[in-house]
């Protein structure tokens, strides 16, 4: 592997997570590197979710080995992960209804200073701006998952973790979805995407890592993706 | 005189400012009852025992360390509320991943202790604290005669429950709060401390309570019941304005003082039940409380 000089900025390895009783990841090997998106493809109950969960710190029994730019975090607190700059944006996105858009937006602490400005935030998502005194709950599918994707870029957060971002979204939104990962893709961030649907994955991401029953299974970089398409179908299912 | 439906105004006003100050300690009680509960999601029986420790510790610093009303005024809620963060750090905190039940019998058991505790020391006769010198007398206002203490006493409760209103719907910690409540995973995931969060959320629930206590002390005996006789009421109050909105807690605590004052004056027999029947009324109109939210 001569073309992995270059320092990961995240690297997982032997990651295990229980819920409860219950095993769910057994051993989850993959690295992020710098300024990269990474995909994480698989089936429903594959590990994905709870993949980028125990990067989180949001999973408490966990074990392995989880490094962010060098640093452990396989027993921090997910406080403590975030403000070392991973940022995460749930699959259901995770709007508070009882704070409007304005206070959703400025809800997540800074952890460092260089993230987006709340101008430059509203330049990706004009629609933001209009809806800014309304309610969180009052926003429409769309409009939440560019909330929730926004509020996560002001913080100066370098790693990003994506579960799922265009899930339920109307193919016009799902572009603004791709414009926008392209375009932080470009600004230096490091993304981490959870998705099931391939076909937008191949237009953002850069690897692909395919995960089965709690482990990765096999790593395919996005330029062999149309020479792999037959393995990939039938890793999905699909 | 001058009467209205058979009753001087004298006695009228006379019962709607009691109705008042009753109202203000049920919108004081109410509100931290309401904050704990939508952050920890238990119901603090041991609210009414540290409403009873903040009267105590009034009456402690006056008697032993020679500290007047308004030093207690501050001292008491700080004191008391370092007091409540240490039992939820050490006890309540434990039961989070428990049904809500547990978080009740702990609390309850709490509230037995310490009143148990003061039992032993004072038994259950009352002592009186004064009126603060700066506040005794009143003022004839014409139609009724106001005491300076019970006019202050309204108006600082009321400052005090806006103040917590503005802090917690209108400022930056506000929203982390509001956040929390409705999803705390997610608002730690953002690198907020949130069972820190948690832990000075009680405090704040309970500093009231003790604020509430002090402001009751020179007018009602101190004693260490009077913590359980208030707080059957204060629970009618919080069933019926509903566990949702802190604005909801308040305006409900000072509206069923004025109507419980009311009841005073042209129905005295049922002056004692009024809340719960209307307790009882409420439950079967709107289950979730009059500014609940259902869930």
């Amino acid at each position: 592997m001569t073309e992995q000089r270059q320092e990961a900025l995240l690297s997982v390895e032997g990651l295990r997570a229980w819920y409860g009783e219950s095993n769910v990841l057994h051993g989850v090997d993959f690295e992020v590197r710098e300024g990269e998106v990474a995909t994480l493809l698989g089936r429903n109950g594959a590990g994905k979710t709870t993949t980028l969960k125990s990067i989180m710190g949001m999973i408490a029994k966990r074990d392995g080995s989880i490094r962010f730019d060098g640093v452990e975090l396989i027993r921090l607190p997910s406080n403590k992960v975030a403000r070392l700059g991973v940022a995460f944006c749930p699959e259901e996105r995770g709007i508070f209804s009882s704070l409007n858009v304005e206070e959703n937006l400025l809800l997540p602490p800074k952890v460092r200073s260089d993230g987006l400005t709340m101008t430059q935030v509203l330049a990706l998502f004009p629609n933001l701006q209009e809806r800014s005194l309304s309610q969180g709950s009052k926003l429409s599918g769309g409009e939440q998952q560019m909330l929730a994707i926004g509020r996560i870029l002001r913080t100066g957060a370098r790693l990003l973790l994506l579960d799922e971002p265009t899930e339920g979204l109307a193919p016009v939104i799902v572009d603004q979805i791709r414009r926008t990962v392209l375009h932080l893709k470009s600004a230096g961030f490091t993304i981490l995407l959870v998705e099931q649907n391939f076909r937008f994955a191949a237009t953002v991401a850069d690897r692909h890592y395919v995960m089965e029953n709690g482990r990765v299974i096999d790593m395919i970089l996005n330029e062999e993706l149309q020479m792999r398409m037959p393995v990939l179908h039938r890793y999905l299912g699909v | 005189m001058i009467t209205i439906l058979g009753v001087s105004t004298q006695a009228l006003f006379g019962q709607l400012l009691i109705g008042l100050i009753n109202g203000s300690f049920y919108a004081l009680l109410s509100l931290g009852l309401a904050l704990i509960f939508g952050l920890l999601n238990i119901i603090n029986f041991a609210h009414g025992a540290l409403y009873m420790m903040g009267a105590f510790c009034a009456y402690f610093l006056l008697t032993k360390a020679g500290i007047g009303y308004w030093g207690a005024l501050v001292i008491a809620p700080l004191l008391v509320g370092i007091f409540g963060s240490a039992i939820e750090r050490l006890m309540i905190s434990r039961l989070y991943q428990l049904d809500h039940i547990y978080g009740l019998l702990l609390t309850f058991g709490i509230a037995l202790v310490v009143e148990g505790l003061f039992r032993i020391e004072y038994g259950s006769t009352g002592m009186s604290y004064p009126v603060p010198a700066s506040l005794a007398g009143g003022d004839n206002l014409g139609f009724m005669f106001l005491p300076r203490y019970r006019a202050w006493v309204i108006v600082g409760s009321l400052a005090v429950c806006l103040g917590t209103w503005f802090l917690i719907e209108k400022t930056r910690l506000g929203s982390y709060l509001r956040a929390a409540t409705e999803n705390p995973d997610l608002v730690r995931a953002f690198g907020i401390n949130v069972p820190l969060m948690i832990t000075m959320t009680y405090g704040f629930g309970v500093g009231l309570a003790a604020f509430c206590g002090v402001m009751a002390a020179p007018i009602y005996q101190v004693s260490p019941q009077m913590g359980s006789e208030l707080i059957i009421v204060v629970f009618a109050v919080v069933v019926i304005g509903g566990m949702g909105s802190i604005m909801g807690a308040i305006l409900t605590g000072f509206l069923l003082g004025l109507v419980e004052g009311l009841t005073k004056v042209f129905y005295p027999e049922a002056a004692n039940t009024v809340i719960f029947i209307l307790m009882a009324i409420v439950l079967m109109i709107r289950p979730a409380g009059l500014f609940g939210t259902q869930k």
